[in-house]
């Protein structure tokens, strides 16, 4: 997207930069993301700020490419890759000034026998930085592991995520035992994963479907209440 | 997409489509070859093998062959599995009456369920790789996946998994060796099991056998590999 490698990040505005490092994070450049991130708070600016307007949103750019074919999964990771390293910064902050988990409570995992997580991670990584506090199970998570989870952490909603066609029904079997526990109707629970659609969703009576790391975080913001 | 059109017409022999995978082109002429089917009962058409990485796109490839085709044939046979299209291909199939390979993709189909199931019981984290996976690991994994371009990603794709787990269709010691190099680069154990063609090679019988011997309503049981390589199916 960037096509001037002499920019010195320092020198330009707070539009242009927030405007650069968008572009930087589109192109996966990790350490002119970390340096752009850091003049800006030099700057004074609010942590927050710099993570919904040049982080989330450069990320949200990513995101719809990603989805029209013009990104493929290498370069959202090298994406990924360089937010992270914006978020390793601002984390200790948001934390620090009690601002963190705003939006709400979210338990994620990928389901039993799947080991997939990169899109998991992808959707952990945008709701954090849509402001929730995200309780990751990590993968090859059975129903006790969530029900536990839920249990202890109290969510707001609940994640399950697959990647193979064969562990995507068992989002189903999470489903319905939230349903006959009575824990359903007061826990939307999203869903995700490479084979799933708005179909297999219904199917299941999912609440929400995620097609892709950004939408998810919309439409869980959505959920809160906190999207306009 | 490629065709190896072999039919005509003599009405000695039903005539079947097979709608396959790339990766799996090679192990179809073979068994053709090998099990007598006569080159008049089988056209072959193959699907790019690239699009494992991208199973969106084999539905609406293998529904555009079957649209155009599905008339000229008595039965179809696709060599797939689901193959991460989530079910979407098995509507197309109904659709068209064709029918699939058994299993969720290549590796079940060519181990056998019974096999892969222990295998990823035992370990869950099991990347799996054929012969055609094998000689085109470089093409369809590393490049693929963009390790060329982005080797750090190595540890992001693979950190979940533990062993490469070779399920050869072959025995030869070359590929072998590849394989273990390819399990080396992505840092994982490697495990090597001969299971020759598995299921694949039942439903190529039953294309040998001809029309209302129907691949999905078969048994399916296996016998080991002989020494040519095959699995030979039972009754």
């Amino acid at each position: 997207m960037s096509d001037n490698e002499n920019i010195i990040l320092k020198d330009l505005n707070d539009d242009d930069l927030v405007e650069q490092m968008k572009d930087d994070l589109y192109d996966g450049m990790a350490a002119e993301v970390f340096e752009g991130t850091q003049i800006l708070l030099d700057r004074g600016w609010d942590a927050n700020l710099i993570l919904s307007d040049a982080l989330v949103e450069g990320m949200r750019i990513v995101g719809i490419d990603f989805r029209d074919g013009i990104l493929f999964v290498p370069e959202v990771l090298q994406c990924a890759g360089a937010m992270k390293g914006g978020m390793g910064l601002l984390r200790p902050i948001l934390a620090a000034s009690g601002e963190k988990a705003s939006t709400g409570k979210y338990v994620i995992g990928t389901v039993k026998g799947d080991i997939h997580d990169i899109g998991k991670n992808l959707v952990g990584m945008m709701l954090e930085g849509a402001g929730f506090e995200v309780i990751d199970l990590g993968i090859n998570n059975p129903l006790e592991n969530y029900l536990e989870a839920i249990d202890e952490h109290k969510p707001d909603i609940l994640g399950m995520s697959a990647l193979l066609t064969t562990t995507m029904p068992y989002m189903g079997v999470v489903i319905e035992e939230l349903d006959k526990r009575g824990i359903l109707k007061d826990l939307p629970v999203m869903v995700g994963g490479a084979p799933l659609n708005q179909e297999f969703a219904d199917a299941i009576n999912a609440h929400t479907y995620g097609r892709d790391a950004a939408l998810s975080a919309e439409l869980a913001k959505t959920i809160m209440g906190k999207n306009s | 997409m490629t065709g190896a059109d072999a039919n005509c017409d003599n009405g000695a022999h039903p005539k079947c489509l097979i709608i396959a995978c790339g990766a799996l082109a090679k192990e179809i002429v073979y068994l053709q070859r090998h099990l007598g089917i006569p080159k008049e009962a089988l056209t072959l058409q193959c699907v790019p093998a690239e699009y494992h990485n991208t199973p969106q796109k084999i539905t609406p490839a293998v529904e555009a062959i079957l649209k155009e085709r599905r008339d000229e044939f008595d039965t179809v046979l696709v060599g797939y599995g689901d193959c991460g299209t989530g079910g979407a291909l098995d509507e197309v199939l109904k659709k068209y009456d064709a029918e699939r390979l058994r299993g969720a993709h290549c590796y079940e189909f060519f181990a056998g369920s019974a096999l892969f199931e222990e295998i990823t019981d035992a370990e869950i984290g099991s990347f799996f790789l054929t012969d055609y996976l094998v000689k085109f690991f470089d093409r369809l994994v590393i490049q693929g996946l963009g390790l060329d371009r982005y080797p750090h990603l190595r540890d992001i794709y693979f950190s979940n998994y533990k062993q490469v787990v070779y399920l050869a269709q072959v025995e030869d010691a070359a590929l072998k060796e590849r394989a273990q190099s390819a399990a080396h680069q992505l840092g994982l154990e490697f495990v090597y099991k001969y299971v020759g063609y598995g299921d694949l090679t039942e439903a190529m019988r039953l294309v040998n056998v001809g029309a209302g011997h129907s691949y999905a309503r078969s048994e399916g049981h296996q016998s080991p590999p002989c020494d040519d390589g095959i699995y030979h199916v039972r009754g």
